[in-house]
């Protein structure tokens, strides 16, 4: 149910049933890295043991509008049209 | 004003505590995760790629320069630098972001452990107040939203509509440790230390920081204690953007804390909207409960890990710092502590110190700016530096006062007209007619029509009583509507009299 608010989703009582159930499964399988882990790893974040990674600070072009207007689910005035944002009566 | 007295009530029975957040955004060529263009502005969705947009498969990298910027101002805020540190998600829910996420760092900022001395003038004169800086971390800006239907505003709006060109350009946010021992002047620290951060950012060239624009924001954290008891619940009023405003956000926050406790009410933990227009703020969303970003490493980017000699090497690019340009400055003009402090506190400095640059001397330099100016500047409510007046602007003012074709009095007229946006220097006088009056015959005229008219006085004058001079002089001026160099007027008045002074 937190997690379900948390991540914005309405579920209904038997998703919720469904989707513990498969949580149960993935954090199990988590579970098994404790297994190995050994104290003296420590956690990492990353796969691979690489540090600054950077770009030059160059502005180059980006998207044409029309290309990615096309794709947004609503759109007004060169802009991306979005829902009311807070529920309640206008 | 009312609030006075209710302020120094406040201050005889509560101890304030502040503390700042700060985003400033950073003033580098491109975003923080993507090469897309930093500049303010631009038509609606035109710097975005799919980095920005959040778009899937696409990812990010780190701009060198947000880095090098955001150790600078570290190294200039007396920080430490960290030497290995992450991004970190911060999950949200508006659409401010498409991503749903800001990329931020978490708990471990690239700056920590600093501090800023600000200046504030006291009863007792001025006295320095040291900031500590809890951290300072780079992270990304956000969209911006234009609420539809409701008036603009996002209550009562039937939707929204976003544009991400803000979206991803570079942000550090300076948090400050909870500033105690402010007493009456927690509102001016308050001003004074973001006034300071300010000009520290633009000395270091790290950003221009133009607060019209919004490329400096505050939160600005207030609570109240009585003497010797735990510090208050605190509320954080969000989005103040102008130094004035956050000196009012305190100062009226501590009035409303201190009225809601003396009813013996509680302060709720809380959001807090500041009205420009009012100076007031008013309730937003509760933060009894705390907000759940489930903040994680950013598994995108690899670490930040700057190596010693990286820093080093930026801390030989730090600039003079502010408060030692001050005293630098001090010195050079010849003025005291005090006069400095007022200049600074009237964010005066910059500007007399560019007008000096352009060619005006240092005493006409800060004539204008603390005289004239300030006075408009007061009237309108402003900054000195909203002022539509330019250093080059007040030298060619200068140059036609030096030249004789205006005097200060007209030259102030001329000054109105500009500031009123009725065009360049040149553009009001003569649309005015704005110049001196040093046609001799014209003079010549006026002085008759002046003695004429004041016989008495005349006789006076030819009688040896020259003091009398000044109600002539003073008709002259009248006449030419100010626009004569009453020196002259009074040089010519005696020789048409025959009288010598």
């Amino acid at each position: 149910m937190h997690l379900g608010r948390l991540a914005r989703l309405e579920l209904t009582e038997s998703e919720v049933d469904h989707y513990t159930e498969q949580l149960g499964q993935i954090l199990g399988a988590i579970e098994a890295i404790s297994d190995v882990a050994a104290d003296d790893i420590p956690p990492t974040s990353h796969p691979i043991p690489v540090v600054n990674v950077y770009r030059e600070d160059v502005a180059l072009p980006g998207l044409d509008r029309e290309d990615f207007a096309v794709g947004a689910p609503a759109w007004e005035d060169d802009r991306f049209l979005v829902p009311r944002i807070l529920d309640e009566p206008a | 004003m009312t609030t006075t007295s209710a302020f120094e009530s406040v201050i005889g029975e509560f101890d304030p505590i502040i503390g700042l957040e700060t985003h400033i955004e950073l003033g580098t060529n491109s975003k923080m995760f993507c090469s897309c263009s930093a500049e303010f502005g631009g038509d609606p969705n035109t710097h975005v790629c799919p980095v920005c947009l959040g778009l899937p498969g696409s990812m990010p990298v780190v701009n060198r320069a947000a880095v090098e910027s955001t150790i600078r101002m570290g190294l200039a805020l007396n920080c430490s630098i960290a030497s290995w540190c992450r991004f970190a998600r911060k999950n949200y829910f508006y659409p401010d972001m498409p991503k749903d996420y800001q990329i931020s760092q978490y708990d471990e900022p690239l700056c920590f452990d600093g501090y800023l001395d600000v200046t504030v003038v006291t009863d007792d004169g001025p006295q320095i107040f040291r900031v500590e800086i809890e951290r300072v971390h780079m992270e990304e800006d956000t969209g911006k939203l234009t609420h539809a239907g409701g008036a603009g505003r996002i209550h009562g709006a039937t939707h929204s509509l976003v544009d991400y060109n803000r979206a991803g350009i570079p942000l550090i946010e300076v948090v400050t440790k909870p500033i105690t021992g402010t007493g009456r002047y927690a509102p001016e620290v308050a001003k004074a230390y973001v006034a300071e951060l300010r000009d520290l950012m633009r000395a270091l060239g790290v950003s221009d920081v133009r607060m019209e624009e919004g490329s400096l924001r505050c939160d600005v954290n207030v609570s109240l204690s009585r003497d010797g008891e735990p510090w208050g619940t605190r509320t954080e009023t969000k989005n103040v953007n102008s130094l004035r405003s956050v000196e009012r956000a305190v100062r009226s926050e501590m009035l409303r804390q201190a009225d809601q406790l003396r009813s013996g009410e509680r302060i709720i933990q809380e959001t807090r909207h500041f009205h420009e227009e009012t100076g007031d703020t008013t309730s937003g969303r509760s933060k009894e409960q705390a907000e759940d970003y489930r903040y994680f490493p950013e598994p995108d980017l690899v670490p930040v890990a700057p190596s010693a000699e990286w820093i080093e090497q930026l801390r030989t690019t730090l600039p003079e710092v502010p408060s030692v340009r001050r005293v630098r400055l001090r010195d050079s003009w010849g003025i005291s502590d005090f006069e400095m402090q007022s200049l600074v506190n009237a964010g005066a400095l910059n500007l007399i110190e560019s007008t000096i640059n352009a060619g005006v001397s240092e005493q006409a330099a800060r004539k204008w700016w603390t005289g004239e100016f300030s006075r408009i500047a007061k009237e309108r409510d402003c900054e000195l530096e909203d002022l539509s007046v330019t250093p080059a602007d007040i030298l060619e003012v200068e140059i036609l006062i030096a030249s004789g074709d205006l005097t200060d009095k007209i030259a102030r007229t001329v000054f109105e007209g500009v500031l009123a946006g009725d065009g360049s220097v040149t553009a009001v006088i003569d649309a005015r007619g704005l110049k001196v009056v040093s046609d001799d015959g014209a003079l010549l005229a006026a002085i008759e029509q002046a003695l004429a008219e004041q016989p008495d006085v005349a006789e006076k004058i030819k009688s040896g009583k020259i003091q009398a001079a000044g109600a002539i002089v003073g008709a002259v001026m009248k006449l030419t509507k100010g626009q004569a160099d009453a020196a002259k007027v009074r040089a010519l008045l005696f020789e048409q009299l025959g009288v010598t002074e």
